[in-house]
């Protein structure tokens, strides 16, 4: 028998109506514009919505998507890996207008993948002795040194994938997956945009990688590459 | 001068291994490798990436982590980013090529962070140096300035206390041994004085 369809499809304004908040924590997937849930990003510049702590490996290309979000003072904080490519990030920076943590690529992909997972946080030898090591604890292990770093959650995630079925399964496309996958599991709402919406039992079970349990709403893709 | 110091990189890459090419000269570096040979891998999600396509044949969702447009190869593979650091940090690569700004005495690199600019990117530079196996630097012997980038220290933050495996100049090739750096590669016409000559960092002599 199929499972009953629950109906998570929503209108992209709505969706972000319904989980973002002022002063929320927001996952955004991609890497640059590849992967970035673009429909849903123009939705959160056409919402009210501010003070958001953005966790995402870049903020977008000057002006454009997050870094359009940027401009219009919506987010305080950004937690990612490489912001070098938006030269608003700095100056923005440099004005205090805004926060910036910085982290190692595999250390935010891991943090994102446990807070997912429930864990607290992890030791990894990546950054040991370096600036990104001040303030965090340095533990030996095996004789090895390692660093300690916090797991990252959110309030929502904001994900894109290439196709779902009714219930939330997802299945990415190429590079496109990126940060997707994880940041669908770390955040207490997950939003998915996707290119098409299959019924149940469409979709290869060996394929799905993202199982429906962390997908709250499914929107479809009207802005692509 | 790029070409000849990714070409050089290149020849150290040995059949069968998988590889990550950062961006800038290392990115040339496939150029000269035997695609059926060597297997590169993309921190954002690839293994198998194959060389750029036709324009008309450009799919914008099929990148490496320099954001060009590239192509897959028979055998490839996709998987999310943290699947890909895991195959980093884990130690799953044979070798990755990076740029640097700096090199120290005992193979040490700076390579993330800019002069008078704010410490704003990062992206993958720190896990190549913690995971992967063999490390091979690829940069302009001196600055534009004609500053060595071989240095006794480094005055830029450094990537990681994990040095090299090894560096590559359009004049030399160092090895990182034994906590220092040997020479042991001129490239042609050029001697172990000249080379000596624009290297500020302390190296051994160990031409063939």
């Amino acid at each position: 028998m199929t499972p009953p369809a629950t109906n998570k499809l929503l209108e992209a304004d709505e969706a972000i109506r319904l989980t973002l908040f002022d002063g929320a924590t927001v996952m955004v997937g991609g890497f640059g514009l590849v992967g970035k849930p673009l429909t849903l990003v123009s939705a959160l510049l056409r919402s009210p919505v501010k003070d958001l702590t953005v966790v995402s490996n870049n903020l977008g290309e000057p002006g454009k998507y997050l870094g359009r979000a940027l401009l219009l003072g919506k987010i305080r904080r950004a937690v990612g890996t490489y912001f070098t490519s938006n030269p608003d990030v700095g100056r923005a920076h440099a004005e205090g207008a805004l926060e910036v943590v910085l982290l190692p690529q595999g250390t935010f992909c891991e943090a994102i993948r446990a807070g997912g997972a429930g864990l607290g946080g992890f030791y990894t030898p990546t950054g040991v002795g370096t600036l990104l090591a001040e303030g965090k604890e340095t533990r030996e292990i095996d004789g090895r040194s390692y660093l300690f770093e916090k797991a990252l959650t959110a309030d929502v995630a904001l994900v894109r994938a290439h196709r779902a079925d009714r219930l939330g399964n997802l299945v990415y496309y190429k590079t496109a997956r990126n940060f997707n996958p994880v940041m669908a599991t770390a955040a207490r709402k997950v939003v998915a945009e996707v290119d098409e919406i299959v019924e149940v039992g469409e979709l290869d079970p060996e394929l799905i990688a993202t199982p429906h349990l962390y997908v709250d709403h499914l929107v479809l893709a009207k802005e692509r590459l | 001068m790029r070409d000849l110091i990714a070409r050089r990189a290149a020849s150290l890459l040995e059949p069968g291994w998988v590889v990550n090419l950062g961006v800038g000269i290392p990115t040339l570096v496939s150029r000269y490798l035997d695609p059926d040979s060597v297997h590169l891998h993309s921190e954002n999600g690839l293994l198998g990436v194959g060389p750029p396509p036709p324009p008309e044949r450009v799919d914008p969702n099929l990148v490496d982590a320099s954001k060009r447009a590239v192509t897959q190869r028979a055998g490839a593979s996709f998987f999310d980013s943290a699947a890909s650091f895991d195959m980093i940090r884990g130690g799953h690569l044979d070798a990755a090529v990076l740029g640097a700004l700096q090199v120290d005495e005992q193979g040490r690199i700076a390579n993330w962070a800019v002069p008078g600019e704010p410490v704003l990117g990062v992206g993958g530079a720190m896990d190549l140096l913690s995971g992967v196996r063999s490390v091979i630097v690829v940069m302009t012997h001196t600055t534009r300035a004609g500053e060595p980038k071989l240095r006794r220290s480094c005055s830029l933050p450094l990537t990681s206390l994990r040095p090299a495996g090894w560096v590559v100049t359009e004049l030399a090739t160092f090895r990182v041994e034994e906590g220092g750096l040997s020479l042991v590669e001129c490239a042609p016409g050029v001697s172990a004085e000249q080379v000596r000559a624009r290297t500020e960092a302390a190296f051994r002599v160990k031409l063939p």
